[in-house]
């Protein structure tokens, strides 16, 4: 299905603003109970919801932009992926040393009395890491 | 009265200039909302959400509910009267069709007005009218699907005042839950190949993710055309003071002189007087 030609106009929106656009040959994201996706040019038209992420695009120029996507959806046709989402940071915008404290916090509340929240926090200080290239991906 | 002139001719500047930045929002936030718009009816046209009551709707409507955008501040013409006036015939033709009313107050105009003529306010929202942000819109729009997910209400509808251009703005009401069935109907244009959508996790589990952030976004677009229309209708409210107060210190200087020249000739008219008399004495 997904013949690798032409590129794909990548467009991350938030509802404020439009956060990022670009042009880009691959896109990595995941997506809710459905582990990582990848787009290729060509891509069936795809609906998804997402979780909390480290998600990568592929620019045409061969860099790679990073991005922390805390929930949202993405929108996919063969030329073209939107991501919508009303919290996404671009990995140039986010301020890892606050990520780390965050991180180290949520651990912290985590040991003394867990909660969805604490771990919802967790979770989001790892995404902001693994985007700018802290940790490896995943949780 | 000068002093009074240069406020009114400052608040006239500062409202000209915020007309542009929140021009410049409302701007902004088209791309997500016309995007979330389309998600939504892709969803639709893929059969998702016939069963949810944010789409669906109730079939008795027995309260409604209204969201108004009221400014926080005076000072800005019939802007908060039209939006007041507007929400409170609704609620009197509800009242005459049996309906019930909740009122949810944006801005601290409505929750006087509303509060002072005894109409039944259930929260009230304040401070931040003429510069939302999207935190502010989650709040609200998290309130008003709380409220008819829990059967309080049966419609949501929001009203505001549409900004056209700086010259030009409107007062509409706009029903916001359940939503429009009319925006999810047809789908989208963009996929007449017949490939339909492949969907993670399925429709319905992203619907029920989507519907609230989408509720967020109209009320987030709403709220920025509200502001920007309260910053055009300031702008035109000190535009007109400040010329009635030029044109006071134009009428008020001209009596001044007026009687500051009517002094000056009797005191010559009794100098010159004096002088003949003194004159004619020798």
């Amino acid at each position: 299905m997904a013949e690798a030609t032409g590129t794909l106009r990548v467009e991350v929106v938030s509802p404020e603003r439009v956060l990022y656009s670009g042009e880009a040959t691959q896109v990595i994201t995941r997506t809710i109970d459905g582990g990582e996706i990848a787009f290729l040019p060509g891509h069936a038209a795809f609906l998804g919801a997402l979780t909390e992420n480290h998600t990568r695009i592929y620019l045409v120029g061969g860099t790679v932009q990073d991005l922390a996507v805390h929930l949202g959806f993405v929108e996919v046709g063969p030329d073209h992926v939107t991501i919508l989402s009303d919290t996404a940071e671009l990995a140039q915008d986010i301020d890892v040393a606050r990520a780390r404290e965050a991180l180290a916090r949520a651990e912290e509340q985590l040991r003394r009395e867990p909660s969805a929240e604490a771990e919802a926090d967790l979770r989001r200080a790892h995404t902001r890491i693994a985007a700018t290239g802290g940790i490896a991906t995943g949780h | 009265m000068q002093a009074t002139k240069k406020i009114t001719r400052a608040m006239e500047l500062i409202a000209a200039s915020r007309i542009v930045k929140a021009q410049q929002r409302v701007a902004a936030a088209v791309p997500y909302s016309e995007m979330i718009t389309e998600v939504v009816r892709d969803l639709a046209a893929a059969g998702a959400g016939s069963r949810t009551p944010l789409l669906a709707g109730r079939d008795t409507v027995e309260k409604v509910c209204y969201v108004v955008l009221s400014a926080d501040r005076g000072l800005c013409g019939g802007y908060n009267a039209g939006v007041l006036r507007a929400t409170e015939g609704e609620i009197k033709q509800d009242a005459i069709e049996g309906r019930g009313h909740a009122i949810v107050a944006v801005g601290r105009k409505a929750e006087g007005y509303f509060r002072f003529r005894g109409y039944n306010i259930v929260r009230a929202f304040a401070g931040f009218t003429d510069n939302p942000t999207y935190e502010v819109a989650k709040e609200i729009g998290e309130f008003v699907t709380g409220l008819f997910a829990a059967g309080e209400v049966d419609r949501v509808e929001l009203v505001y005042t549409r900004f056209i251009s700086a010259g030009s703005q409107e007062v509409v009401q706009r029903p916001l839950v359940p939503l429009d069935t009319q925006i999810t109907e047809g789908g989208d244009g963009k996929n007449e190949a017949g490939a339909d959508y492949e969907f993670e996790p399925s429709p319905e589990a992203i619907l029920q993710t989507l519907l609230p952030r989408y509720v967020e976004a109209r009320v987030y677009a709403a709220l920025l055309n509200a502001a920007a229309s309260e910053h055009a209708f300031r702008q035109r409210a000190m535009k007109s003071a400040t010329d009635n107060a030029e044109e006071l210190i134009k009428n008020l200087s001209r009596v001044m002189n007026r009687a500051r020249q009517d002094a000056i000739t009797t005191e010559i008219m009794e100098i010159v007087g004096g002088a003949e008399a003194l004159s004619s004495g020798d």
